[in-house]
């Protein structure tokens, strides 16, 4: 029997990610197939998610970089998923996401969106989850909600706007505290 | 179809979310606890980054931004292998790299450390594992730099790594160190790994065996994902 490997430790990102991950915001040109904030698919709805992670103070995390990993409109993962990546911006920190509703990919769970959080100060990176308003219901039998508190669940779910338009803001620290997973 | 289970990661091989002497982190760790779920087949698999063509200079730092000749710096191969927990290959696992020049100067926008930019050097690249989990990328050995924390703390030369495996359980964002330097021991990053056993999981290696002859030296760093639980079925080789 083959021992078992440890893990490489992670690192922060650090405020100069962009140079790796996403050389289009700092003025460079992009690589072949390096992925974008946006996913165009027309196996469900469009939908933007757009919002601000916060620190402890309640200032903008304007070095932060956000991935996101979902099923397709039909609940289809693996070769069917999408994948997007966004920074937030310099000045307001707003990042912004431009994909498709996902369907459910597990029964008896709520549709989702996996959140990656990577910045300066972030040690190894932060895993939440973007539920949907539309899906009370489902959220509130979903077996992953039974340990959380409404006021925890409240941190996943976003908030509507008008005509598919969402609003996911990220409290790293603090009251508000989004949850964040282990998984 | 996608599989079993990953392993739980375990975060004492990891450093905390609040490291004070590190001071970003103060503001930027969550207070609560991380909440444990069951992985889904969302987790279990992952984009497939890793199987898309690149472009053909993405691994060569020394030229994949060259406008009138080589970038300037110490000449370096950084090489090694992708595993998981269970010692088996990553194939086709994506590394993304950046990095700052010889100098210890970021190209980037919020990067204003006095040393100077060089015109031909981005200090971005990428390359993709092999069937055997190998890569390998060309670069120039960064420099350390200074940076504002316990008044002027300096980095020890690092190559900023991200990762991406099969499976998106095992996303990882890393740094690697290079053997022998001073300046590891002193770094508040480094040292929010507080075990000593740990940090070393993160140093590159001199290997002299895998130098280019009169060109460039090479350094080894293998790289461990997550992996996933055996079970009995898992005896038979991959893919049976
Ligand atoms: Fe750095």
């Amino acid at each position: 029997m083959r021992e078992k490997l440890f893990e490489t430790p992670s690192q922060t990102a650090g405020p100069y990610v962009h140079i790796g991950t996403a050389p289009q915001s700092i003025g460079r040109p992009g690589l072949v197939g390096q992925p974008g904030p946006v996913i165009a698919s027309d196996t469900g709805p469009a939908i933007t998610v757009e919002g601000i992670v916060h620190d402890g103070a309640g200032a903008p995390v304007r070095d932060a970089m956000l991935e996101i990993w979902q099923a397709d409109g039909a609940g289809r993962v693996g070769p069917h998923g999408f994948f997007a990546r966004a920074v937030a911006d310099f000045d307001s920190g707003l990042f912004r996401f431009q994909t498709v509703r996902p369907g459910a990919h597990a029964q008896g769970h709520a549709p989702h969106i996996a959140l990656l959080i990577f910045a300066r100060g972030i040690n190894i990176h932060l895993h939440t989850r973007i539920y949907f308003p539309e899906d009370r219901e489902l959220i509130a039998s979903d077996p992953d909600f039974a340990r959380l508190s409404p006021e925890a669940r409240d941190t996943l779910v976003a908030t509507p706007g008008e005509g598919g338009n969402y609003r996911f803001d990220v409290h790293l620290q603090g009251p508000q505290e989004t949850v964040f997973f282990d998984i | 179809m996608t599989g079993p289970d990953f392993y739980r990661r375990d975060r004492s091989a990891h450093p905390p979310a609040y490291a004070p002497g590190y001071k970003s982190s103060v503001l930027r760790a969550p207070f609560r606890p991380l909440h444990s779920l069951e992985q889904t087949s969302l987790e279990r698999s992952g984009p497939a980054l890793g199987h898309a063509p690149l472009g053909p200079l993405d691994h060569d730092l020394i030229r994949n931004a060259a406008v009138d000749g080589d970038a300037l710096g110490e000449r370096i191969y950084v090489f090694g292998r992708v595993l998981d927990e269970n010692a088996r290959p990553v194939p086709n696992a994506l590394i993304e790299v950046w990095q700052a020049n010889a100098a210890g100067r970021y190209a980037h926008v919020k990067d204003g450390y006095l040393a100077p930019l060089d015109p031909n050097f981005s200090g971005c690249g990428r390359c993709v594992s092999d069937a055997e989990g190998r890569y390998l990328f060309r670069t120039i050995k960064p420099g350390p730099y200074p940076w504002p924390n316990n008044g002027s703390d300096w980095r020890p030369a690092h190559i900023h790594l991200s990762i991406f495996g099969e499976a998106f359980t095992q996303r990882l964002v890393t740094q690697l160190y290079f053997e022998g330097d001073p300046l590891i021991p002193l770094c508040p990053i480094v040292n929010t790994i507080p075990d000593a056993t740990v940090i070393e999981r993160l140093v590159a290696r001199l290997d002299m065996r895998n130098q280019e002859p009169f060109d460039c030296l090479a350094y080894r760093f293998d790289i461990v994902l997550r992996g996933r639980r055996q079970t009995h079925f898992e005896t038979r080789p991959e893919g049976a």
